[in-house]
């Protein structure tokens, strides 16, 4: 840490206790450390000093204190991120928004929903399933995570296959922009005038700003919703079964798969009881309205069992659907129960290139000998390789590592993405220029210095190198916060 | 003084041309003094940047079907003409993905994808399809039609774009995958700028799968009762593809047309369905006017007053409740200002109204129509096309959140405003 940001903190650290008074402002370094990472855990930082924003005026006033003393800030919702998005800067202010919880609108009449940043995904379905609506991004921590935190990192989930992703689903939102400035952008109404701000802000991960309200779509609740499980004795069967749903003009809720590794960490952590002898499992979900998701759930039915399934499970009502999900929801906290440690990967290929990737995976993890455990959203390619290690064995931290590096090359080699849903946060930003040229990180770094000059908001993530915005006129700049991100406290 | 020579030059590898302006060339009454027509992305990148060196202002052109629609550029030296780019880069029927030069005419790559029973879900207008609209230029212009009610707008099906910047930087965000949530979403902010930010040259979009069967349902009445009846098609189980509705200047009714898609016997429940909500009947074929930006139709059905080419054409935004305020505004200011107001779009909340009238009158329709939300986060009326003297008379653009954040993104990608200068909000 420099004696000039250390200084700077001090300083910002006194006007926040002056300003939102000392219950709202945590220095004690203890109570500080419960924040030190999200659910990213191999990152941490303790963060300099903690603010429980109450509303949006205080989250306006302490970046105004950051501003003025050019001191970074890191929003944080839940933090359920993977990625570290979320990882707190040592020397900087973290923004805690979770105690802005209420839904401040649900206008089930016009299908939108106006809710503080800290309101938990699922609390606003419970909140308009009532009224036959419910918030459609659903990422698999949607029973904790944020809706702030979603639109910072544009979350899908099991379901965005045929709904989309958050960035679908707001409409307007207040940003307090890295100034401290109050903007309010976009609304109940669909495409406000001007450039699409909404969808630069969507997913840039508190990069550009911190978001205080969000308006978001609300969806209709279908009229029937049916679910599959069915069982293959290869990954190559189901991703066969997979192509021929596409192909048959079908979008299904979801299609999700599990190799024979994850099913059976799924069984012994959750005992869902899929079928004995499965290589692969698909759980296919269809909804809409009745008529065609009758016809269509019989189509798929009959493509899973052309594909090769031995076994079609269809849940008979909402516990059994609840069965068959549970396999799947719980896979990435099972893998506990057959490996001591894990990496999540969260890349994208061509849904096309699904079996030829799975067995390049393989070949990876058998070289290195390291296990590697596949769930995925085989609907739109999104996989999540589980790269499994025991960071107690000298090397295996590093192996791992390797083999997770090299699914996201494979990824890039068939023309996909390091990052499906999770975001790049503190730990893909040394991938991005594997995907994307200097020119091309040039240019997403020009528009970030449109709303953050000065490149306080949320340094160190997405971007491997900082760009320094250019100096403005008659200000004085202290070390460039980006030029040390806290590194020395990552471990 | 613009050196053409040394524009030609930049195009040498490149294989396409430099030449002079006609009459044709204006943009919007704005003319230009030369067009170059390069054929490739790198070519784009050349010209761009010899362009901006020498201080000239740069306007990219599609086929130029909308090329009036937005503010007019406060000069225009070269035009990009983007036709030359017009290659499908790729289409991945399995992965329902196609990526294509800015250039290709929507038309054409539809074309192309129905080949393997898909399509890309942007209704265009029908005559803007039938004049070779670009994917640039429906990119450029943020289109949506019918189906935006299930399937968003073109900014909901952009994958990734590629763009060239004034200095002739050449910048892709995005990928080809249909999720990706790695760097900033640059496409979305490209799409619906007016070329303000850059020369797009590429882009990839999310298809869909056409479904193979479809029925319309039409029903007509008074205007709030339309619009309460369309909502009630909204808010049903029945997942409409499209719930339009079109009201003709003068007129005291409107219709309401709804779409419904999928399959077979399915497809026939549902419309059932949906006219015993409405009150209306089920018909194979669309109406008229669907699709079609108001006052135009393909046939002489669409009520007295076609303003087809005329009129002062402006896209309303509303809530789902805020469109019945919207119709009964339409009608007041027609009785208010003695003027024309038809109004047409979808019950989600986008609607494409034209006002004929004089200069004065048109603007205070339009403020009228303003009105009709109680704030601009509920609805806002912009102005795409009107004449010199409509756009003196009002504000074009209305209020606009964020417009600071939007100056300064033009600061930092176009800072010596060398594309398209004062064709988009607050001057930019």
């Amino acid at each position: 840490m420099s004696g000039n940001e250390a200084a700077a903190l001090d300083v910002v650290i006194g006007e926040l206790v002056d300003e939102l008074g000392p219950e709202r402002v945590i220095t004690d370094r203890q109570r500080r450390r419960t924040y030190e990472c999200d659910g990213l855990a191999a990152y941490r930082v303790v963060p300099g000093v903690v603010v429980l924003a109450q509303g949006p005026d205080d989250v306006a006033t302490a970046v105004r204190a950051c501003a003025r003393h050019s001191v970074p800030f890191v929003a944080r919702g839940s933090g359920t991120g993977l990625s570290g998005g979320a990882l707190p800067h040592s020397e900087g202010v973290l923004v805690v928004m979770s105690q802005m919880r209420s839904v401040r609108d649900a206008d089930v009449v016009n299908q939108r929903a106006v809710v503080d940043p800290g309101v938990i995904n699922l609390q606003l379905t419970a909140a308009t399933s009532p009224d036959g609506y419910y918030f459609a991004p659903d990422p698999s921590s949607q029973s904790i995570c944020s809706i702030g935190g979603n639109v910072a990192e544009n979350s899908g989930g099991a379901h965005c296959l045929k709904y989309g992703f958050t960035t679908n689903h707001v409409t307007g939102v207040d940003l307090v922009t890295a100034a401290g400035e109050q903007v309010e952008i976009g609304g109940k109404a669909p495409d406000p005038p001007g450039y699409d701000l909404l969808g630069a802000l969507v997913g840039s991960e508190g990069t550009l700003g911190i978001v205080t309200s969000a308006t978001v779509r609300l969806t209709r609740l279908p009229q029937e919703v049916r679910t599959l499980l069915a069982a293959f004795r290869t990954m190559d069967d189901a991703g066969a079964a997979t192509s021929a749903i596409i192909a048959a003009g079908v979008i299904p809720a979801a299609i999700e798969m599990m190799d024979a590794l994850a099913i059976e960490a799924a069984e012994a952590a959750v005992h869902c009881n899929y079928p004995a002898g499965a290589g692969a499992v698909l759980v296919v979900e269809l909804d809409g309205p009745s008529p065609d998701v009758a016809g269509e759930f019989d189509d798929v039915v009959r493509l899973c069992e052309q594909a090769g399934s031995f076994e079609v499970r269809v849940a008979a009502d909402d516990d059994e659907r609840a069965l068959i999900w549970k396999g799947r929801k719980s896979a990435f906290a099972a893998v506990g129960r057959i490996s001591p440690d894990y990496i999540v990967q969260d890349g994208v290929i061509p849904r096309t290139a699904l079996p030829l990737v799975l067995r390049q995976i393989a070949a990876l993890g058998e070289s290195a000998g390291v296990r590697v455990a596949n769930v995925f959203h085989a609907g739109d390619g999104n996989l999540h390789p589980l790269v499994l290690f025991d960071g107690s064995v000298e090397g295996a931290v590093d192996r791992a590592e390797e083999v997770a590096g090299g699914i996201l090359d494979l990824c890039l080699e068939h023309g996909g993405s390091i990052t499906g849903e999770h975001g790049v946060g503190a730990d893909k930003a040394k991938h991005m220029p594997r995907m994307f040229t200097a020119d091309d990180l040039e240019t997403m770094q020009a528009v970030r210095c449109a709303f953050d000059p000065e490149g306080i908001a949320n340094p160190g993530k997405v971007f491997p190198t900082p760009r320094l915005c250019g100096e403005q006129p008659g200000r004085h700049h202290g070390a460039h916060p980006l030029a040390e991100s806290g590194v020395a406290e990552i471990f | 003084m613009a050196d053409l020579q040394r524009l030609a030059e930049t195009l040498e590898q490149d294989g396409g041309g430099v030449r002079d302006a006609g009459p044709a060339d204006a943009v919007d009454g704005v003319p230009a003094l030369a067009v170059a027509r390069p054929t490739s992305a790198d070519g784009v990148a050349a010209v761009l940047r010899e362009a901006t060196a020498q201080g000239l202002v740069t306007v990219a052109r599609g086929a130029g079907t909308a090329l009036d629609w937005g503010a007019p550029p406060e000069r225009v030296d070269l035009i990009l003409d983007t036709t030359g780019l017009d290659r499908l880069v790729e289409h991945g029927a399995g992965d329902l993905v196609v990526v294509s030069e800015a250039g290709l005419p929507i038309a054409a790559l539809s074309e192309t994808v129905r080949g393997a029973a898909q399509e890309l879900v942007l209704d265009l207008p029908p005559d803007r399809l039938a004049g070779d609209s670009t994917v640039g230029g429906a990119l450029s212009t943020g289109v949506s039609g019918p189906r935006r009610l299930q399937r968003g707008g073109i900014r909901d099906l952009v994958l990734g774009a590629t763009v060239v910047l004034a200095d002739g930087t050449t910048a892709s965000s995005g990928g080809k995958v249909v999720k990706n949530v790695a760097g900033y979403d640059l496409a979305k902010l490209l799409t619906g700028a007016y070329g303000t930010l850059g020369v797009v040259v590429r882009a990839a979009f999310r298809l869909h799968p056409a479904r193979p069967d479809r029925a319309f349902v039409l029903a007509t009445g008074p205007l709030a009762d339309v619009a309460a009846r369309a909502r009630d098609v909204v808010a049903s189980q029945l997942a409409p593809a499209a719930v339009e509705i079109d009201r003709p200047a003068g007129s005291d009714v409107a219709e309401v047309a709804v779409l419904l898609e999928g399959t077979g016997g399915a497809v026939g429940q549902r419309a059932a369905a949906a006219a015993a909500l409405l009150s209306g009947r089920v018909q194979d074929g669309p109406p008229t006017w669907w699709a079609a930006l108001p006052g135009v139709s393909t046939s002489s059905t669409d009520g007295g007053s076609s303003t087809s080419g005329g009129g002062t054409h402006a896209k309303a935004t509303a809530t789902l409740t805020g469109v019945a305020g919207l119709l009964t505004a339409a009608r007041d200011a027609e009785q208010r200002y003695g003027v024309g107001v038809a109004l047409r779009g979808s019950a989600a909340g986008v609607l494409h109204a034209v006002v004929t009238g004089t200069p004065e009158a048109t603007a205070s329709a339009i403020g009228h129509l303003r009105g009709a939300a109680t704030s601009p986060r509920e609805g806002t009326v912009t102005v795409l096309r009107a004449s010199r003297e409509v756009r003196a008379a009002l504000d074009v653009w209305g209020p606009v959140g964020g417009l600071d954040l939007m100056r300064a993104i033009k600061r930092q990608l176009d800072p010596g405003r060398n594309v398209a200068p004062g064709r988009f909000v607050g001057g930019i």
